[in-house]
């Protein structure tokens, strides 16, 4: 396993400019995901690590040596694709085989036979190793392709949007198995996705990339609690932060279009600016600080998302189990004032 | 009409696939019975021709040009004969002669029959040859040049793709007849005229347009994910392209074959202007065989049967990539 180090990569499209300036370094073992929506440049940064894809301006760096004028085969990398990628034409056996087979390597067939049996083990796809991959199903499909990956000990695994096409029960048990595989191999992982909630519960690290710009680098809990722009900040979370515009009046700070006041909890606030606030931090309380109408109400089980309406401003609110209140209703709520975000008004961390 | 004893989409629940509707009953089946009729009768009037083709091939001189026409007939080998012979009229002496030998093959039996002494091969074989060789190669050449090609167009960033591929395109706009000519002075210069190398070397390249099209069309299709995986699994363009591109290709490789192969096998202007004697393939002098005294409609007919049996060889041994070949494209994936 290595550590991969990427120095200002840009790669242009034509006039799209898919990475600018990108630099960012995934240590030995650790599990990396970048996160951005789509078009954000993830997967064209993976294809610039695996040497898929060239450059135009930058390094590729692993283990203090540099990459860029590496073919893929050379680098050593094990790449699972978000789709088609088994050798349709093969058994899953020889699928497996395939990378271990390369010129490169010229593993013996008896060690082949052994990792192959071992990889299919550890992803419970051992029944299916005679079987053409055209008759697999999704998540089955999906094993094999990770299988493909760990059947050899490359210095780093990419993964593009691996479990993106699974329906969500697959995908959550696979999320699992990836994470546990991933901590017991110690094996270094840059995974892509565009679903804060694999971010969140797989990362060591995330990477959040939009337009082609790296916006934050940082542990998941660094990425929620501390989200270097409301763009990051929107991304990660369910539901989605409040955000709402406000001004600066002497020590008080009044959320536009509503009768919120709140003091200005920071000396160095603009006059103009927009707060932020997590739905699971508007709490309702009898006695708290602000009033609203209950305008919707989503019970989700294990908590509810209620929506108070103040002045033009809606909130959202999450709140455990299940809550005895009716739409319509007038509610009394509180903000936890420490965990207010601020940010300027092009969306920067104050 | 799902045959679940589950809900469907219940956990555990087994993916069913619905039974169509349409595909039960007897209704359909009549329909289809029908579908099978209509499509044998029209099989058989587009056949008439290639099957009184056949039928010609096997009669007599007088059979073949009597009117109205002879349905039933006694089958004779005398085409074939005068196909493959050179013939010349017997005196009375020389059959007698003839007569009392007992080593006759068939073909000098029938010539005698008629009258005629056989003073030698006719050049149908060598010609039919030639066809082979010269088909066989230039669709060997022209597909491998256009599997190349087409990988190369499909996947690398060429700088004005579209413009070559537009011209490798207009190779094709120009018709035979027209070229023929300064193809014909551009041969004769270069020693290429009546060579096989020369009719090669043409065929491949009238080939080369459409194969190009063809084969990039399937190589399109075929995701680029495949040869990535094998890149980052260790493996160089090359051993990516050979191990996973082209056995995704073989449809595509086989319905080019079958096109390129018909194409030079039925070519007829340029061979008629271009090749004489040495080269001359089949198809300028089947309408050649002229027997002596009258055309020899059965020697033509028998000619042209056996013309068209090898093309009907490769189209069957490659029919089943054919028919997935042309329906390509038609069938949208999933």
């Amino acid at each position: 396993m290595s550590n991969i180090r990427l120095e200002n990569i840009t790669r242009r499209f034509g006039e799209i400019v898919a990475l600018d300036d990108v630099s960012l370094t995934v240590q030995d073992g650790e599990f990396f995901v970048l996160l951005g929506p789509t078009g954000a440049g993830k997967t064209t940064t993976l294809r610039v690590i695996a040497g898929l894809e060239k450059q135009n301006a930058g390094h590729v760096i692993f283990d203090a040596h540099s990459m860029d004028d590496a073919q893929p085969a050379d680098r050593d990398v094990a790449f699972v694709f978000q789709q088609y990628s088994l050798y349709p034409n093969m058994s899953v056996y020889d699928n497996l085989a395939f990378p271990l087979r390369s010129p490169l390597r010229k593993t013996p067939e008896a060690e082949i036979k052994q990792r192959v049996t071992d990889a299919a083990e550890k992803l419970r796809i051992n029944h299916l190793l005679e079987r053409k991959t055209a008759r697999l199903s999704g998540g089955e499909m999906q094993r094999v392709s990770i299988g493909r990956a760990i059947v050899r000990s490359p210095r780093v695994f990419l993964m593009d949007e691996p479990l993106s096409n699974l329906d969500a029960k697959l995908r959550e048990s696979l999320r699992v198995e990836l994470k546990h595989i991933q901590k017991v191999q110690h094996s270094t992982t840059v995974f892509v996705t565009h679903d804060q909630i694999e971010a969140l519960t797989m990362a060591d690290r995330i990477g959040v990339l939009d337009r082609g710009k790296l916006l934050q680098v940082g542990t998941p809990q660094d990425i929620y609690d501390r989200p270097a722009t409301t763009f990051v900040a929107q991304l990660v979370g369910t539901p989605r932060i409040n955000l709402l515009r406000t001004a600066r009046n002497n020590g008080a700070l009044n959320i536009s279009h509503s009768d919120l006041t709140l003091s200005a909890g920071h000396e160095n606030l603009p006059n103009d600016l927009l707060l932020g606030v997590r739905p699971e931090d508007v709490r309702l309380v009898n006695d708290g600080q602000f009033e609203g109408v209950i305008t919707l109400i989503e019970p989700l089980g294990v908590e509810t998302i209620v929506h108070i309406r103040n002045g033009e401003q809606t909130l959202l609110s999450t709140i455990a189990g299940n809550v005895q209140v009716r739409i319509g209703e007038a509610v009394r709520f509180n903000v936890v004032p420490d965990r207010i975000h601020y940010f300027d008004i092009d969306g920067k961390r104050i | 009409m799902t045959a679940a004893t589950q809900a469907p989409g219940a956990p555990g629940s087994p993916v069913v696939i619905s039974t169509r509707v349409d595909k039960v009953g007897t209704r359909p089946k009549v329909i289809g019975a029908i579908r099978a009729v209509i499509a044998i009768i029209i099989a058989f009037i587009m056949l008439i021709p290639v099957i009184w083709m056949a039928m010609t091939a096997f009669k007599s001189r007088p059979e073949a040009v009597s009117a109205p026409p002879v349905v039933f007939f006694t089958p004779t080998l005398e085409g074939f004969a005068s196909l493959l012979t050179q013939r010349r009229q017997a005196t009375t002496a020389e059959i007698a002669a003839e007569l009392e030998r007992t080593d006759l093959n068939w073909m000098e039996q029938i010539a005698l029959s008629r009258g005629q002494l056989v003073i030698g091969q006719s050049a149908f074989l060598r010609q039919l040859l030639n066809s082979v060789v010269i088909t066989g190669l230039s669709t060997f050449f022209s597909v491998t040049f256009a599997v190349l090609s087409a990988y190369a167009f499909s996947r690398f960033s060429i700088p004005g793709k579209d413009d070559l591929l537009f011209f490798i395109l207009s190779q094709r706009m120009l018709p035979a007849v027209v070229v023929t000519i300064p193809i014909f002075l551009m041969y004769r210069t270069l020693g290429l005229h009546d060579t096989h190398v020369g009719m090669i070397l043409l065929y491949t390249a009238f080939n080369l347009s459409f194969a190009v099209w063809l084969l990039k069309g399937f190589i399109d299709e075929i995701p680029r994910e495949y040869e990535e995986a094998a890149l980052v699994d260790g493996y160089t363009r090359l051993q990516a392209f050979r191990k996973i591109v082209l056995p995704q290709a073989a449809t595509g490789i086989a319905a080019t074959t079958v096109f390129s192969a018909i194409f030079s096998w039925n070519e007829y202007a340029f061979a008629l202007m271009l090749t004489s004697d040495l080269a001359r393939t089949a198809p300028p002098s089947i309408p050649l065989v002229l027997g002596v005294g009258g055309i020899e409609w059965a020697a033509i007919a028998a000619g042209s049967l056996a013309f068209l049996i090898p093309a009907v060889i490769l189209t069957f041994v490659l029919r089943k990539h054919l028919l997935r070949g042309v329906t390509f494209g038609a069938i949208r994936k999933g």
